[in-house]
């Protein structure tokens, strides 16, 4: 790597492997890997959701109350949430270019996906321990 | 050209015909937009089965209704679409199906695929419901 001339950063910053804005990549790897994650997760999902059209309350806390629907279930909603979160982020940072109405938008979209997500979570959790 | 310089200006977007390429490209981000305010159906979805049979039986009754049924085909190709059309995101990020040829296979194959899996779910769904 000594050989590469062009590359004018030290070789302490090469291994860091962050560029000026010291955090690198996190951001559209996360948004890849939540994507990687939602295949299965969202195959999961829809076969779930067919296999409960029209069910009845006792049907759907039956499905919840299996310790392996309860974690896909849990898995999707926090997945779905991370990767829409990012997904919006970055529209939001394209298209409005409105300062204090970006942030606005930002800050938002954040709040209320952590809210949401929080709710599904809680939501299954009750339903598996059967509060 | 009209900017006297002789360079390509880029397209205009009110005139110019976007090629199908670059429509499925704005097409990723609405269906992606769309499916996340779809989550809060999800939520509302989740939060109403762990309340009580009755709110659970409004939910299930909002999206057994005309209305439902049309927010969920929309939904279900607007996933689809998101799903095929996001995979040949990875696979481009994996640095592959670049060229022009490829490009507009995939443009095929991810709207064949979005439109039969949207059409199969809902005909097994129907089926089963």
């Amino acid at each position: 790597m000594a050989s590469n001339t062009s590359d004018l950063r030290s070789p302490l910053a090469r291994a860091r492997g962050l560029g000026s804005a010291k955090d690198g990549t996190e951001h559209w790897w996360g948004q890849r890997l939540s994507a990687m994650a939602l295949v299965p997760l969202t195959i999961w999902f829809v076969f779930g959701v067919i296999r409960h059209l029209g069910a009845d309350y006792t049907a759907f806390h039956a499905w919840m109350k299996s310790p392996f629907s309860a974690v896909m279930m849990i898995l999707t909603a926090v997945v779905t949430f991370h990767h829409a979160h990012a997904g919006l982020q970055v529209v939001i940072e394209d298209y409005v270019h409105v300062e204090w109405q970006k942030l606005a938008l930002l800050i938002a979209v954040k709040f209320l996906s952590f809210a949401l997500a929080a709710a599904c979570v809680l939501a299954v959790a009750k339903i598996f321990i059967g509060a | 050209m009209a900017n006297g310089s002789g360079r390509p200006l880029s397209p205009h977007l009110q005139v110019y015909k976007l090629p199908l390429t670059a429509i499925l490209s704005i097409t990723h981000r609405i269906t992606g937009v769309g499916l996340a305010v779809g989550t809060l159906l999800l939520t509302w979805w989740l939060v109403a089965a762990a309340v009580s049979p009755e709110a659970f039986a409004r939910a299930q009754g909002f999206i057994g209704s005309g209305f439902g049924l049309l927010l969920m085909f929309g939904w279900s190709a607007a996933l689809y679409y998101h799903l095929c059309n996001g995979i040949r995101h990875l696979v481009w990020d994996a640095g592959k199906s670049f060229e022009l040829s490829d490009a507009d296979r995939n443009n095929r194959i991810v709207l064949g695929a979005a439109a039969a899996l949207t059409v199969l779910t809902w005909i097994v769904g129907l089926a089963v419901w």
